[in-house]
């Protein structure tokens, strides 16, 4: 009963989940089951890189539900989706076993190449799928409870707290570069072999990782609409849009935020989760504020506040960053700050919003033709939205320009 | 003095904001089912007197306690307006993005944690609560219009039912006819006479045909401390009250 609403009432939502798991059925087949000179035939390179893609759209959903629904700019995300990432590097080096380089059943090769004499405690229990998978959840999920219990619980907001989730970042990123922290330093962990006992460059392995990503993103999809449709969701968008209001009204402002903050870091999580074994290298450089800052840009691209648009974005922008740094790859950088200033300027709102204004407008002068064809001077609709996804609260200002008691 | 049948009692009570003094030994009482109009010149001292019995601003000194029992200056914003404590804020603020019944919803008396409210499904008697708020505010056929598309007239009048919607015992609301014609301020008067039946009220306001309107016993402020109380024409035959309202 709740899905007929739940699909019922947004039918973009629906259409996108079925085709991400229409995705994940046939693009394996087209590329495992049909013969390679076919014209329908989808090679494994590009199994692999759109597989990427779906664990970026992943992340920039994940950032969506706190940027375009809560105002909270993380520039940090990535650091969640690096952790994601190298708790499962680590389950995959320790599947290494002893066909590395130098042959030690238990300690991954850079270790021996360090020095190590034992396994560091912390790499304890990644030799089994299901913990390695619980900490793919735990340590994004528990750094983002803690930082955000202070953060949100000491006011800080807006460019604050954009500030501070950069720092977050680059503190791991510094981090993770020192060799003595156990995460292979500069070079990460890198040389997989298996995944559950499956190889890891082998095709039908590439094919399941697409697949479960575009089921896994499917589900994020269905799970991030249900939370927004929900009370709480509602409540999210009050804090906001006005969240001196909803403190006046008994809510507490902080948890509100602390939940969506956690939510969205573990969904991020898992994104890097299921990137690493498709991109088969995870490095501190994933810790690098820019990247961070880039999956801002594709969710701002997409549209924030519309669930679908953070998905379109990290497809677009990516497809686009793939093309072009083929043809220019000294210019991609300065095409990606062009776009984003472009998409600032030009479409506050994203591919997204400027597709339902373009259709609300239709909508409009169709009902206008149709009253004047019937002769009628009939009042034209204007478009108007009854119930809006999620406004664009102060534009663009990190700040949020919330609506404050006057004083 | 003694604090038993009270609502809301203030005394000795001074705030400072870098060191320029908002409010200033000021001590006001409200008895339990009262309607209390406070007027005074901009910058009396009057929002920072609702934020101080809100929790949003701590007093430096002085004792503020809510049904004579509870100190107010040991509880924090969602923990006064749990105990029972509205407030309407002098800018209209409503959830602009949400529709009228979901801003009432919002602020429906209910639990207030994440959990209930990612699971909660609406009550039949939940509906009919907003039904009858949606009658009081004279908004029953802008149920599901977006609070941004209201008038300022109905924001304010939004904003007083999410109040009435969180089922408080005192309503602080302020400047609630600003902006309004006279028509709607007539009408706004009624309402706040209505709720004043069971409720007890602290309206803040500068319009004086409304605050006659009320008919209650009005406080002005000046420079953050009490400056005349008792009747309307009482407080405006005070030469105190004269020459702060035209000296200026
Ligand atoms: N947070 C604050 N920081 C500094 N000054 C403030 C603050 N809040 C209020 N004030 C000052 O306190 C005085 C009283 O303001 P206010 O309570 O808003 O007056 P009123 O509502 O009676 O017009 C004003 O001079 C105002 O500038
Ligand atoms: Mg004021």
């Amino acid at each position: 009963m709740i899905t007929q609403r739940f699909f019922s009432a947004d039918r973009r939502i629906a259409v996108t989940i079925v085709a991400l798991l229409a995705a994940a059925m046939i693009v394996p087949l087209l590329n495992l089951a049909v013969s390679p000179q076919s014209a329908f035939y989808i090679p494994p390179y590009i199994v692999a890189l759109v597989g990427k893609y779906l664990c970026y759209a992943l992340l920039a959903l994940a950032l969506d539900l706190v940027w375009g629904y809560c105002g909270i700019l993380s520039l940090g995300h990535g650091a969640f989706f690096a952790l994601g990432g190298y708790a499962m590097g680590m389950y995959l080096m320790r599947q290494i076993g002893s066909r590395g380089v130098y042959g030690n059943p238990i300690l991954p090769d850079f270790m021996v190449f360090l020095n190590y004499k034992e396994l560091p405690w912390f790499w304890y229990g990644f030799d089994h799928f299901w913990f390695a998978a619980l900490m793919v959840l735990a340590v994004p999920g528990l750094l983002s409870f803690v930082f955000g219990w202070f953060a949100f619980r000491s006011r800080v907001t807006g460019v604050y707290l954009s500030i501070i989730t950069q720092a977050m970042t680059y503190a791991l990123l510094l981090a993770f570069f020192r060799n003595d922290m156990g995460f292979g330093g500069n070079n990460g962990l890198t040389d997989f072999k298996d995944v559950l006992g499956f190889s890891v460059p082998a095709d039908a392995t590439r094919s399941a990782l697409f697949a479960a990503s575009a089921v896994t993103l499917a589900l994020a999809v269905f799970v991030t609409a249900a939370i927004v449709r929900s009370k709480y969701g509602k409540l999210l968008m009050a804090v906001r849009d006005a969240e001196s209001r909803t403190r006046f009204l008994g809510w507490r402002a902080e948890n509100v935020k602390l939940f969506a903050f956690t939510v969205s870091a573990v969904m991020a999580g898992i994104a890097g989760a299921l990137y690493v074994p498709q991109v088969g290298i995870i490095n501190p450089g994933e810790f690098d504020p820019a990247n961070s800052i880039e999956v801002v840009i594709w969710t701002a691209v997409g549209g924030r506040g519309t669930i679908v648009g953070p998905i379109i974005g990290a497809l677009l922008v990516n497809a686009g960053k793939s093309w072009f740094t083929g043809v220019l790859p000294e210019f991609w950088l300065f095409a990606l700050g062009g776009l984003f200033v472009a998409v600032t300027l030009l479409l506050p709102k994203g591919i997204v919003g400027v597709w339902d204004s373009w259709r609300g407008k239709t909508k409009a002068l169709r009902a206008a033709s149709l009253a004047a064809e019937a002769g009628a001077d009939a009042e034209v609709p204007q478009p108007k939205i009854v119930r809006s996804a999620a406004r664009t609260p102060g534009a663009w200002s990190a700040t949020g320009s919330e609506p404050q008691p006057a004083g | 003095m003694n604090k038993s049948n009270t609502i809301l009692y203030l005394d000795g009570v001074s705030v400072s904001f870098d060191g320029f003094r908002a409010i200033n030994n000021l001590s006001l009482v409200l008895d339990k089912g009262e309607m209390r109009a406070i007027i005074g010149p901009n910058g009396a001292g009057k929002t920072t007197m609702m934020d101080i019995v809100t929790g949003k601003t701590r007093p430096d000194e002085g004792e503020v306690f809510f049904d004579g029992q509870v100190d107010l200056t040991r509880h924090d914003e969602a923990e006064i307006a749990m105990m029972g404590i509205g407030r309407k804020f002098q800018k209209p603020t409503v959830f602009e993005s949400h529709s009228v019944e979901d801003n009432l919803m919002l602020a429906l008396k209910a639990p207030r944690s994440i959990f209930p409210a990612l699971f909660h499904r609406r009550s039949a008697a939940e509906a009919r609560r907003i039904d009858d708020i949606l009658g009081i505010i004279r908004l029953g056929d802008k149920r599901d219009e977006l609070a941004a598309n209201l008038s300022h007239g109905q924001k304010q009048w939004l904003e007083i039912g999410m109040l009435l919607a969180q089922d408080p015992k005192l309503l602080l609301v302020d400047e609630p006819v600003a902006g309004m014609t006279d028509a709607e301020t007539e009408e706004t008067a009624r309402l706040l006479k209505d709720i004043a039946r069971d409720h007890s009220v602290v309206v803040v306001e500068h319009d004086m045909h409304f605050v006659r309107e009320l008919g209650v016993k009005v406080t002005c402020l000046h420079e953050g401390s009490v400056l005349s109380e008792g009747t309307l024409d009482f407080v405006s035959a005070d030469e105190r009250v004269v020459e702060v309202y035209l000296g200026r």
